[in-house]
C-alpha cells in the first residue's frame, strides 16, 4: 500500500494558545496504492484541505489517534521535507507567493534538497536546466515565468499550472492535489489534466481532491471518496462523482447521519 | 529526532566558522595610547613630519571629546582605549616582492576565509582568472599586492596608504582628511591619530580602472583596534569599483575596529564601493564579538558625479556604519544599498547620510533590514536638501523583515529640505517572515533554515543585485550562514 490512514483524528490549535483545540478530521480511513487515482469530494468545509495539511506535516495541526503510513512507513514523525524527500507531494489549493526568489532557483533548490535529503547527487545545472525546459514546455510555461519570483502576480490559473510542473520536475510517489481546477479556464484545465495523466504510472497514485466532476472526466478516477465532517461517509467507483453532480451532497449527508 | 538536530546546530553555532587564529609572531606597540605611541607608529612607518603632525593633531582633539554613546540605538559595556594595543605587524625580514615570497600561513589563512576561488585562481596564477587585484590587509600591514603593475600601466595607482603617504605626499596631502576631517568624531579622529594602514587609490584622468579592485581585512591580533585608513581618488571621468571583505577570528575579549574611508569623486567621475562584512558577531550573548564603529563618506566633488555605495553587513557585536554622500555638484547622484543582517545579541545602528548641496542632485537609499534572535537593528538616515540644491530628489525605501518574537527593527528617517524645490519620498515596511510562506517551501523538500535563507534572499534581492559579480554566490551562502539557529 502507498499510502494508509487509519482512523486518523486531527485537531488544529487555535493561534493564542487559548480557547478550545477544535477537531476537524473525525476517524478517516483510506487506502491507497500504487498506479490507482482516488478522487476525495465533500461540502467546503469539510476538512478535505485540512487532511491534505496534516498529511504533508504543516504545523498547527495535532493529530490525537490514529495513524498515516507512507509505503509502510510512519508519515506523522517526519518534518514536512522529509515526507517530501520520501516522494511525497502537495499540490496546495492556495500557492503561496515568496516575493524576490526566481522560481527557477526555487525549484533548482526543492529538487536538489530532495536529492541530498535522499542521499543522492545534486542534479548539475545544465542537467537542471534541460529538465525544466522539457517540462515546461509540455505545460505551454515559458521560460519567462521561470524567471519570475514565485507566484507573486501570477494569475490563479498560472499558479496552479505552476504547481503541476513542480510536480512533473520533482516525481513524487503520491501527489496529492488540492482543487487543482479551481481559477482554471477550460483550455488550461485540459493542459493541467494532461500533465498531470502524463505522470500516472504503475508506481505513482494521485489523491484528487475537487468540487468538480468535470475534472474527472480529464482524471479518470479508479475510486470516489465523499467527505463531510471529518471523515469518509461514502466510497465507490466513477460513478459516485455522477450520482452526486445529479444529486447533490445533502442526500448523502444525511444518510450518513 | 527534531530535537536531536536542534541540539546539534547548537553545538555548531558555538564554533564561529571562521574563528581560529593565525600563529605569527608580531611586534607590537606597548598598550595604551599617548603622544610617544603615535610617535612609535609614525616612526615605525617611517612618514614623513607632516604626517606625524597630522596625527597629534588628531589626538589632541579626540582627547576633548567624547564617545558618542547617547544617540545610537546600541549599547556596551564602556572601551578602555588604555587596555588596547595600536599597533602590530607580522615580522618581517624585508618586504616581499611576490607571493612566493609571503609565509605560506598567511596564504593558508586566506584561504580558510574562503578568500573565494577568483582571488585565489589569481594567487595560483590560473589563466582565464577574472582579473581582480588583491591589497590584503593582514592586521595592520599589507602583505600582498597583486596585479600592480597592469595597474601601473593604466596609471592606476592601487597601494596600502603607508606607501602612499611615502611616494604620493602631494596627493595625499591634499586628500586625506579632506572629506572626514581629524575633528569630525570620536572614532574618526582616534583613527585619524593611530590609524596604521588601509588602501589609497588614485583614478587618473579619463581613466577607468581596467579590474575591480578588492581588499580583505582582518583582525588578527589580540587586543588590537583596527584602524584601516582608506582614501580613493578618482579624478574628471574616471571610474573604479572597489570591494571590501573581511572576517575575524574567534576572540574573548571586545575588538575595536574604527575605520575611516574617504571617496572623492571630481567631474564626471564614478565610483562604486561594495562591502561584504562578517567580522565575529560574538556568541549567543554577544560576548567576544567585534565592535565596528566605521566612519564613510563620499564627495562628490565634481559636476555629474557618481558615488554608489553597496553593503552587506553580517558580523559584528556592534555595527555603527552611515557610508554618506556629499552631492556637492551638480547633477551629482549619490546611492546606499544596504544589507544589514542582525542574529542573537547583535546590534546594528546604521544608514546613511544624503546632504544634497548641488542643484539637480539625486540620492537613491535602499535598505533591507533582517532582525533574528534577540538582535537589534536600526536604519537611521538623513536627507539633508540645501537651500541652493534646487531640482534635488531623494527616494528612500526601508524594509525590515522580522524573524522570530524577540528581536527588533526600527527606522529612523531624518528629512531636512530647505528648499521648496526638491523632491523627497520616504517608503517603508515592517513584515514577518509567514509561515505559509516556510511550510511551503518545506513541503518541497527545502529544510527549514534553508527555507528561511532563501526567503530571506528573495527579501535582499534588489540589493544583491547591485554586488559585483564576484560576490553575490559567496553573499547569497554568506546570509545562510549568518542567520542559522534562528528558527525552530
Ligand atoms: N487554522 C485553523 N483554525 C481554525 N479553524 C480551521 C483552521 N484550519 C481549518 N479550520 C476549519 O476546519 C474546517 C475544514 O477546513 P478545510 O480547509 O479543511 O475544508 P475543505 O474541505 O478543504 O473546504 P473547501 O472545499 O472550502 O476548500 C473549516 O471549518 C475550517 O474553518
Ligand atoms: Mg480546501
Amino acid at each position: 500500500m502507498l499510502l494508509e490512514v487509519k482512523d486518523l483524528r486531527a485537531v488544529v490549535r487555535p493561534e493564542e494558545d487559548e480557547g478550545e483545540a477544535k477537531e476537524i478530521i473525525k476517524g478517516l480511513s483510506l487506502s491507497l496504492d500504487r498506479g490507482e487515482v482516488h478522487a476525495i469530494m465533500g461540502p467546503n468545509g469539510s476538512g478535505k484541505s485540512t487532511l491534505s495539511h496534516v498529511l504533508a506535516g504543516k504545523p498547527g495541526y495535532e493529530v490525537t489517534s490514529g495513524e498515516a503510513l507512507f509505503d509502510g512507513e510512519d508519515l506523522l514523525g517526519l518534518e514536512p521535507e522529509e515526507r517530501a524527500a520520501k516522494g511525497l507531494f502537495l499540490a496546495m489549493q492556495y500557492p503561496v507567493e515568496i516575493p524576490g526568489v526566481p522560481y527557477m532557483q526555487f525549484l533548482k533548490v526543492a529538487l536538489n534538497s530532495q536529492r541530498k535529503l535522499r542521499g543522492e547527487d545534486e542534479l548539475s545545472t545544465p542537467d537542471f536546466m534541460r529538465l525544466v525546459r522539457e517540462k515546461a514546455q509540455a505545460l505551454g510555461i515559458s521560460m519567462d515565468m521561470l524567471k519570475r519570483p514565485v507566484n507573486v502576480g501570477f494569475s490563479g490559473g498560472e499558479k496552479k499550472r505552476m504547481e503541476v510542473l513542480q510536480m512533473a520536475v520533482l516525481e513524487p510517489k503520491l501527489c496529492v492535489l488540492d482543487e487543482i481546477d479551481s481559477g482554471l479556464d477550460i483550455d488550461a484545465l485540459k493542459v493541467v489534466a494532461d500533465g498531470v495523466n502524463a505522470l500516472r504510472g504503475p508506481e505513482r497514485g494521485f489523491l484528487v481532491i475537487t468540487h468538480y466532476q468535470r475534472l474527472l472526466n480529464y482524471i479518470e478516477p479508479d475510486h470516489v471518496h465523499i467527505m463531510a465532517n471529518g471523515r469518509i461517509i461514502r466510497s465507490g467507483g466513477p460513478e459516485l462523482a455522477h450520482e452526486l453532480e445529479r444529486e447533490g451532497y445533502a442526500a448523502f449527508v444525511e444518510d450518513a447521519a | 529526532m527534531a530535537d536531536q538536530e536542534t541540539i546539534q546546530q547548537v553545538e555548531e553555532l558555538k564554533k564561529y566558522k571562521y574563528g581560529f587564529e593565525t600563529e605569527i609572531e608580531t611586534e607590537k606597540a606597548p598598550k595604551g595610547l599617548n603622544e610617544d605611541i603615535i610617535r612609535f607608529i609614525s616612526a615605525r612607518k617611517n612618514e614623513p613630519e607632516w604626517m606625524l603632525e597630522w596625527r597629534l593633531e588628531a589626538y589632541r582633539l579626540w582627547k576633548q571629546m567624547e564617545e558618542p554613546h547617547h544617540w545610537a540605538n546600541v549599547e556596551y559595556e564602556p572601551i578602555d582605549y588604555q587596555d588596547l594595543y595600536y599597533y602590530a605587524a607580522p615580522k618581517q625580514q624585508k618586504k616581499p616582492k611576490s607571493l612566493d615570497e609571503i609565509d605560506p600561513r598567511i596564504l593558508e589563512t586566506y584561504e580558510k576565509l574562503g578568500i573565494p576561488l577568483k582571488e585565489q585562481m589569481v594567487l595560483a596564477g590560473v589563466e582565464g582568472a577574472p582579473k581582480v587585484a588583491v591589497d590584503a590587509v593582514f592586521d595592520s600591514v599589507s602583505v600582498a599586492t597583486t596585479f600592480r603593475e597592469e595597474l601601473e600601466k593604466a596609471g592606476v595607482i592601487f597601494c596600502p596608504i603607508s606607501e602612499a603617504i611615502q611616494k604620493y605626499p602631494d596627493l595625499v596631502r591634499k586628500y586625506l582628511g579632506s572629506v572626514v576631517p581629524q575633528g569630525d568624531n570620536f572614532f574618526a579622529a582616534l583613527n585619524s591619530a593611530v590609524f596604521t594602514d588601509g588602501s589609497f587609490v588614485y583614478v587618473p584622468k579619463g581613466v577607468r580602472c581596467p579590474m575591480e579592485l578588492s581588499t580583505y581585512f582582518r583582525i588578527n591580533e589580540k587586543k588590537t583596534g583596527q584602524f584601516e585608513r582608506t582614501l580613493i581618488i578618482v579624478d574628471e571621468g574616471g571610474y573604479v569599483s572597489y570591494l571590501e571583505g573581511c572576517t575575524a577570528p574567534m576572540r574573548d575579549e571586545h575588538q575595536l575596529h574604527a575605520a575611516v574611508v574617504e571617496l572623492i569623486a571630481e567631474k564626471d567621475a564614478e565610483i562604486k564601493y561594495s562591502t561584504v562584512q562578517n567580522w565575529y558577531p560574538g556568541d549567543e550573548e554577544g560576548r567576544g564579538g567585534v565592535y565596528n564603529f566605521v566612519t564613510k563618506r563620499a564627495d562628490c566633488r565634481g559636476d555629474n558625479s557618481k558615488v554608489s555605495w553597496t553593503q552587506v553587513e553580517t558580523g559584528s557585536a556592534i555595527t555603527w556604519k552611515y557610508p554618506s554622500c556629499l552631492l556637492r555638484g551638480d547633477n551629482s547622484v549619490g546611492e546606499f544599498y544596504s544589507i544589514a543582517i542582525s542574529n542573537n545579541a547583535q546590534q546594528v545602528d546604521s544608514g546613511t547620510k544624503m546632504v544634497h548641496l548641488g542643484r539637480n542632485t539625486k540620492s537613491r537609499i535602499i535598505s533591507k533590514g533582517i532582525s533574528a534572535g534577540k538582535s537589534q537593528n536600526t536604519y537611521r538616515g538623513l536627507v539633508s536638501v540645501h537651500r541652493k540644491a534646487h531640482g534635488a530628489r531623494n527616494f528612500t525605501q526601508c524594509d525590515s523583515l522580522l524573524i522570530g518574537e524577540k528581536c527588533g527593527a526600527h527606522t529612523v528617517p531624518y528629512i531636512q529640505a530647505k528648499t521648496p524645490h526638491a523632491k523627497v519620498e520616504h517608503e517603508a515596511t515592517t513584515s514577518k517572515i509567514a509561515e505559509d510562506q516556510l511550510f511551503y517551501l518545506r513541503a518541497r523538500g527545502i529544510p527549514e533554515e534553508e527555507a528561511v535563507a532563501l526567503i530571506v534572499n528573495g527579501f535582499v534581492r534588489e540589493v544583491i543585485q547591485k554586488l559585483p559579480m564576484e560576490f553575490m554566490a559567496e553573499t547569497q551562502k554568506l546570509i545562510g550562514i549568518s542567520l542559522e539557529g534562528s528558527v525552530g
